[in-house]
């Protein structure tokens, strides 16, 4: 079944089972292997990617679903104006294995557009569905939120 | 700006944020299959019978047993007493039995229903107090001075058994390897590892290849903690089987649940203590007994109840100590590495019983450690004479001067009869604790750890080692150290891929030992490198910021002068590590220098404790470590902020239930990490001392932040809630039942 939507700004098909999992579609069809999986149950938040602006946990989202939608993973929001925020990411420490850091990226650029200077508690609350084994989450708040380095 | 102490972007950092980076799930190769692993049901049983069927599977699939197996099954660690794949007998449930191989991940899944296996179960050993009975896997002693005659002559003895968990190290990547084989029947692989030449050296011994004919290259590595220590070499080789049943390149890839399953765990532990002291709090003796669960498999259980033995009696002066450790055979799945290393569990269990003796003695936690902390000059039970770099009473004295925490505890222990119902329960609780940075006793010695510097055609300086990356940060520490002992910037140096096709056996990415040790010998390679070309140039000249310096000032950029001299020839050098003369230890006794340093720390916990569910929410915790120099204090902290919270969720929630040997907690649904919401505000504070041992007065850091973080939570529960926490995790479930 042909399935049409958006891909980071693209019209593109999927020509596939439509309970194919999303993670699947991007990463094998499509080439796109920055959405990570991590679990494959939800749990973990590696996948995630965005769905008309909003971040949903792409091994949870069959094909059908994405009909006429638009979706950006961490490569299309990477290729964009997102450079000067993911540099800091790097440099505050928020990066280290970089395996959760795909799903970090889409969950936060999503919490930036709609609040550009969150603070320490609403980027705890944004990312408390992506977990990280590494960093203890300081690297990522220093990062993320405008509570200025103490 | 890359000097030694900034910060500097680490190199892969774009990548990574941008999702470029290649990790191995990520790469595919052309005509490349899957594989799947059948396991085994049972935690015991005799294997009767393995039958593959391949009219029942997609077509085309293969399937491998132990039959098939080329040469031993085992697979070469300490020792190859760990099976490839379980032959006539399964010891735990997981146990690889057989593989199979098919040209999509959901083919080779369904192959594994064509494969029947013929079981009879048998008795299985799951606890503890059963292993207990039976001979151990392996066992260790310590002993120094006279323990029993000090216990007798003490004013009081106390006793404690304490205990903890398992812990499942959750790197967000799952273990994952592709192999290939060559035409000339060499056998290539790439995956997420942190030795390759663990690696190596198992496929060599399996395979029954020559050395040249097996390479091992480390892809991306999306988390270790330890997880990736000897578990790739089983599944490289398990990869590397379906390769050549199969004659295609094979990716075999776990999911969680399977990752939870069958890979290794930290070993769960009961530790009993009895501890002679004065009526001043003094310690005179302790007589100690370590239990570690290993599982069905020794593999590398050996070296980890010996660093637990190491680390048993904590950053204390003991006049005498007797120490006993045994690791017990059970049937589940090997437990193995975990960051820590066995120190955990130890420094767990010493430092609740320094709680216990302070309780007995009317002492506050602060008061009992600064009595008896080690100073240096002391020694320690192994008779190691401590350095000019014990710092363990100035990260407690620092702890306590940033927290108060003596007054606040002391206020929180009045205050808890107190306390009207429904309140919130504030604790807090101090840890003091020490890692020894680098291999145990000789291992350094024997390991040797050559690394390779030489000239590229273009006059930069390629630096060689076996080194992976984990997330740690050895590929932006690395530069840092060459660039600064050789004199050059970032862009005169290039760093090779861990590839065992090119790189020397600098050892494994384990032990916190990559900077200290690793980054020590590119230190001495690199500016031996630089020496050459400035001899070959036979004009006095030094290298300072990327040029060559004469007499009178700058003469030309070092890049230049390195590729004149590669022009008249290959200019290269291979340094080892050398262990300091001095540093001896005596395996057979147990004396001497276990480690050739130790870093330091004092951990400071605050929780907040629900009174009627008695769920533990941490709110703050403050760690001062004292850890020698740090290269690049961003990720030398980010190793403790992330230590740190492993240690946190080890202590309070993160839990493995067993029934009849099967882990009930084998998915992220159920196996609780922490969020970022569980998760308190971490500061660090490093107490820089230069090492002159380490490579610009670094020591290792890695594993240090999670030998604090369990026994300071524990302190403050029971400072919030009066309840003996003398086992972990402290979930609700735990507290209740000892309320």
């Amino acid at each position: 079944m042909k399935t049409a939507f958006s891909l980071n700004g693209q019209a593109v098909e999927a020509d596939s089972h439509p309970m194919e999992r999303l993670l699947d579609v991007v990463r094998e069809r499509f080439g796109l292997t920055g959405t990570k999986e991590g679990c494959g149950e939800g749990e973990c938040g590696a996948c995630t990617v965005l769905m008309d602006g909003e971040p949903v946990l792409s091994c949870l989202v069959p094909l059908f679903q994405c009909g006429g939608r638009q979706i950006e993973t961490v490569e299309g929001i990477a290729g964009g104006p997102a450079r000067e925020v993911l540099d800091r990411f790097v440099t505050t420490g928020g990066v280290q294995c970089g395996a959760c850091t795909p799903g970090i990226v889409v969950t936060a650029w999503a919490l930036l557009q709609r609040n550009p200077e969150p603070g320490r508690e609403e980027v705890r609350e944004a990312l408390a569905g992506n977990l990280c084994r590494c960093t203890g989450y300081e690297g990522i708040l220093r990062a993320f939120s405008r509570e200025p380095e103490r | 700006m890359i000097g030694i102490g900034e910060s500097p972007p680490r190199p892969d950092g774009f990548a990574k944020v941008s999702g470029a980076a290649r990790y191995v799930d990520d790469v595919s190769l052309p005509g490349m299959w899957h594989g799947a692993t059948l396991r085994s049901p049972h935690p015991h049983a005799r294997i009767r019978s393995i039958r593959f069927d391949p009219g029942k599977a997609p077509e085309g699939a293969v399937c491998v047993t132990a039959v098939d197996l080329p040469g031993p099954n085992g697979i070469q660690l300490l020792d190859d007493g760990w099976p490839i794949l379980a032959d006539a007998f399964t010891l735990h449930v997981g146990e690889p039995v057989a593989l199979v191989a098919a040209p999509t991940r959901l083919a080779a899944r369904q192959a594994l229903a064509a494969v029947e296996v013929e079981y009879e179960p048998l008795a299985p050993v799951l606890t503890l107090a059963d292993a207990e009975t039976l001979p151990p896997l392996y066992e260790l002693r310590l002993e120094n001075g006279d323990v029993e005659t000090a216990l007798a002559a003490a004013d009081r003895v106390v006793e404690g058994e304490y205990r903890t968990g398992y812990q499942e190290h959750i790197y967000i990547e799952c273990q994952g390897m592709i192999a290939e084989i060559e035409e000339d029947g060499a056998v290539s692989i790439l995956g997420s590892m942190q030795c390759p030449y663990y690696v190596h050296k198992a496929l060599v011994h399996a395979l029954r290849l020559p050395e040249d004919k097996v390479r091992v290259r480390a892809s991306v590595v999306g988390g270790g903690f330890g997880g990736k220590e000897d578990f790739p070499s089983a599944l490289a080789l398990h990869a590397a089987l379906l390769a050549r049943a199969s004659g295609r390149p094979v990716k075999l890839v776990y999911d969680r649940h399977e990752d939870i399953i069958g890979t290794s765990k930290r070993h769960p532990a009961v530790i009993r203590h009895r501890a002679g002291v004065d009526r001043d709090g003094r310690l005179l003796a302790l007589d100690a007994e370590i239990l570690f669960d290993g599982g069905a498999y020794s593999t590398l259980s050996p070296v980890v109840i010996s660093r637990a033995i190491l680390h048993s009696f904590g950053p204390y002066r003991w006049p005498s100590a007797r120490i006993r450790g045994r690791v017990l055979r059970t049937h589940t799945a090997p437990n193995s590495a975990f960051r820590g290393f066995g120190a955990p569990q130890v420094e767990f269990a010493i430092e609740r019983h320094m709680d216990r003796i302070a309780r007995e003695l009317g002492l506050d936690p602060f008061e009992i450690r600064a009595r008896n902390v080690v100073e240096p000059g002391d020694r320690l039970p192994t008779g190691q004479v401590l350095d000019a770099s014990t710092s363990a009473r100035l990260c407690l004295e620092e702890a306590e001067r940033r927290t108060g925490f003596r007054a606040r505890w002391q206020a929180l222990e009045a205050e808890r009869e107190r306390r009207r119902d429904g309140e919130p329960l504030r604790g807090i609780g101090l840890a003091l604790y020490f890692h020894g940075a680098g291999f145990t006793g000789n291992g350094e010695r024997k390991m040797k750890s050559p690394v390779t510097a030489r000239l590229l055609e273009d006059g930069r300086i390629e630096v060689l080692t076996a080194m992976t990356d984990m997330g740690q940060g050895c590929a932006a520490v690395f530069p840092q150290i060459a660039a600064e002992a050789a004199g050059v910037g970032p862009e005169d140096l290039a760093f090779a891929e861990p590839d065992t096709g090119q790189v020397p056996d600098s050892g494994p990415t384990v032990a916190s030992r990559t900077t200290m040790i690793v980054g020590g010998v590119i230190a001495r390679a690199v500016a031996e490198l630089r020496d050459r070309v400035l001899a070959w140039r036979k004009s006095g000249e030094s290298v300072k910021d990327g040029w060559v310096v004469g007499p009178a000032g700058p003469v030309e950029p070092f890049r230049e002068a390195a590729r004149a001299c590669r022009a008249a020839g290959p200019v290269e050098v291979t340094l080892r590590h050398e262990t300091p003369e001095d540093h001896a230890f005596d395996e057979s006794t147990y004396r001497g220098a276990a480690y050739p340093t130790y870093a330091w720390g004092a951990d400071v916990v605050e929780v907040e404790v629900d009174p009627d569910t008695l769920a533990v929410r941490p709110l703050q915790v403050t760690a001062v470590c004292e850890v020698g120099k740090a290269i690049h204090p961003t990720l030398c902290k980010g190793q403790i902020e992330g230590g740190t919270l492993q240690a946190l969720g080890w202590a309070i929630m993160e839990e493995i239930k067993l029934q009849d040997g099967r882990y009930l907690n084998d998915r992220l649904a159920t196996y609780i990490i922490p969020t970022i919401l569980d998760s308190p505000r971490i500061d660090v504070h490093l107490l820089e001392r230069a090492w002159d041992g380490g490579p610009f007065g670094a020591k290792g850091v890695g594993e240090l932040p999670m030998d604090g973080g369990a026994p300071a939570a524990a302190q403050a529960i029971e400072n919030a809630t009066g309840i003996p926490v003398a086992e972990i995790p402290a979930t609700p479930e735990r507290l209740l039942r000892n309320r």
